[in-house]
């Protein structure tokens, strides 16, 4: 079916078309090259194959936010995000937002002092889009870290605590450092 | 994974690359750029290409200008970005409303301003497969929603064989400013209004829009007009945010002393395909904006509209949307 001929040197960014993919990223810090099939998704790379557990698999469909991770920075729902598509990039979990010490981010320490969390099956996916709403300066505001965090559903309600951690965090940005 | 059908994949880094690859995938090879309605479409397989071309390494497939007369957005924006566009929110607000409204920041920074064009629709029977039938999704086999659950699907612009309505809110938006697409194909470039751009579904439900399947849309445009600054995007969810819109209105208005010199209505969540209302338009030429001008526009907007067994409310509710988006619309031409 291959009109092209196959990508021998692996590449996910070479034009023409491939069954097999050779990936390269960084994850969390650390280099990551991987062989895999164009159906898989960054999410299922995470947790089955680099053993990344705490990233989430709610829905698998894009709906609760469970799965929300950063490329290069910016939040992507991991289970919509052809592996592919992260070849040559950087992609942060919630493994690697804690210092290098392992004492926890403020924006973690912060869903403890705050009770925003129950299960916590949700939690992973809130705080790394507690992190971006932060970053992008969406959190200004209480109406406003709502709407920026409406993509993450928490089916234990512990909707107040998120909204008052991320908020106490960004202040303490603003003010801090 | 396992749902998804097997596929080869490319990513190439040009436009002409990706114009040349589209028709050497094989059997319906398509374009991908977020992946956000055509990757989640794969896995529940609904959606089989043989290949697929990812556009999401094109840099010239991203490129936003909009300090023009005209505004130009690459198909490849990410809807968050152009949601943030200073020209946009200034110039345009229903434009950035109709972006920042849909879906949530997650998906936004994935998915692009073309894709969105060209999302499918949210109707369950048509995502969630056999046993149940669907015109769109199997030709010829039924249509489970109209004897079904069609609480959400559209009362404008139906047919006997698909109600599924148009789920996004940027070409709804668009239609209200008679945007211009430029695609290209093999045969070269071409420019058409996105009020060309979607189809009614008719007898083919599963043929959507005008585009040939080897057509790629480069960039939408978007002509000066007057209505743009005293613009809105109103959207009616069933919960406050990341929801689907049951019904929208996009209105942008141009008001001279105290009447209406030109007023431009579009649909959205309440048709099967971004509705434009010209009649409710022409209702408010040389009136002034007051409530009962705005209600009786809202109820021009739905004078045809075809309701089935459980969404008959979006007729009301369409009305008083379009009236409450001319309302705001009229305050910010005070300014
Ligand atoms: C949970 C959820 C909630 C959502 N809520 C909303 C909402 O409230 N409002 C809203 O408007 N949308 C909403 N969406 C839809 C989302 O905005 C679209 O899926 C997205 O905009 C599609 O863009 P994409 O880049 O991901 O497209 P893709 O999924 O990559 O592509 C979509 C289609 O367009 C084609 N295509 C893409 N780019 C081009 C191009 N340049 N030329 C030709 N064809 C092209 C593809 O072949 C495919 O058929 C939601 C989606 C999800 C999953
Ligand atoms: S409304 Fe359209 S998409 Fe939904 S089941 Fe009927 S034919 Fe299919
Ligand atoms: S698992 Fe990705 S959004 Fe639910
Ligand atoms: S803490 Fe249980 S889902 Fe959010």
């Amino acid at each position: 079916m291959d009109r092209f001929p196959r990508d021998t040197t692996g590449s996910a960014s070479r034009s023409g078309f491939s069954g097999r993919l050779h990936v390269q990223m960084v994850v969390n810090g650390r280099d990551v090259e991987r062989d895999l099939d164009p159906r898989e998704s960054l999410l299922d790379l995470l947790r089955e194959r680099l053993a990344l557990t705490g990233t989430k698999k709610g829905c698998d469909h894009g709906q609760c936010g469970a799965c929300t991770v950063h490329i290069d920075g910016r939040r992507v729902l991991s289970c919509l995000t052809l592996a592919a598509k992260a070849n040559g990039a950087h992609v942060t979990t919630i493994e690697g937002v804690a210092a290098a010490d392992g004492s926890p981010h403020p924006l973690q320490q912060a869903f403890v002092d705050y009770d925003a969390l129950q299960c916590g099956y949700c939690t992973p996916g809130q705080i790394m889009a507690g992190l971006a709403c932060i970053a992008e300066g969406h959190a200004t505001d209480e109406a406003q870290i709502r709407e920026y965090l409406s993509g993450n559903l928490c089916r234990c309600g512990a909707y107040a605590g998120i909204v008052a951690a991320v908020r106490a965090t960004a202040a303490a940005q603003e003010g801090g450092c | 994974m396992l749902t998804t059908r097997p596929f080869t994949y490319a990513a190439p880094t040009t436009i002409a690359d990706a114009v040349a690859l589209i028709d050497t995938g094989g059997p319906g090879t398509k374009f991908l750029a977020g992946g956000t309605t055509l990757y989640d479409l794969m896995k529940l397989g609904v959606e089989t290409p043989a290949a697929v071309v990812d556009l999401g390494r094109i840099p010239e497939l991203a490129i936003v200008d909009t300090t023009g007369d005209q505004l130009v957005i690459g198909a490849g924006a990410r809807m968050c970005d152009v949601a943030e566009d200073p020209v946009l929110l200034h110039d345009y607000p229903a434009l950035a409303e109709s972006l920042s409204l849909a879906a949530s920041q997650q998906l936004r920074t994935m998915a692009t301003v073309g894709g969105n064009l060209l999302q499918r629709t949210r109707c369950a029977y048509f995502r969630a497969g056999a046993p149940f039938a669907c015109n769109k999704r199997d030709p010829g086999s039924g249509c489970a929603a109209r004897e079904g659950i069609d609480r959400v699907h559209a009362v404008l612009g139906v047919s006997d064989s698909c109600i599924a309505t148009y789920a996004g809110d940027w070409a709804v938006a668009l239609l209200a400013f008679d945007a211009l697409v430029d695609v290209v194909g093999p045969g070269g470039e071409r420019t058409l209004p996105v009020a060309d751009l979607h189809r009614e579904p008719g007898d083919t439900p599963q043929i959507e829009h005008t585009l040939a399947p080897n057509e790629l849309i480069v960039r939408i445009r978007v002509p000066p007009t007057d209505t743009g600054r005293a613009s809105t995007y109103l959207k009616i969810r069933d919960r406050e945010s990341y929801a689907f819109a049951l019904a929208s209105a996009a209105v942008g208005l141009a008001v001279d002393g105290d009447v209406v010199r030109n007023a431009r209505i579009a649909l959205g969540g309440v048709a099967t395909r971004p509705w434009r209302a010209r009649a409710a338009e022409e209702s408010l030429i040389d009136a002034p904006v007051t409530a009962d001008t705005a209600r009786r526009a809202g109820r021009i907007a739905f004078a045809d509209a075809r309701p089935g067994r459980h969404n008959g409310y979006k007729i009301e509710l369409g009305a008083r949307t379009v009236a409450n988006a001319l309302l705001i619309a009229a305050q910010r031409s005070v300014r």
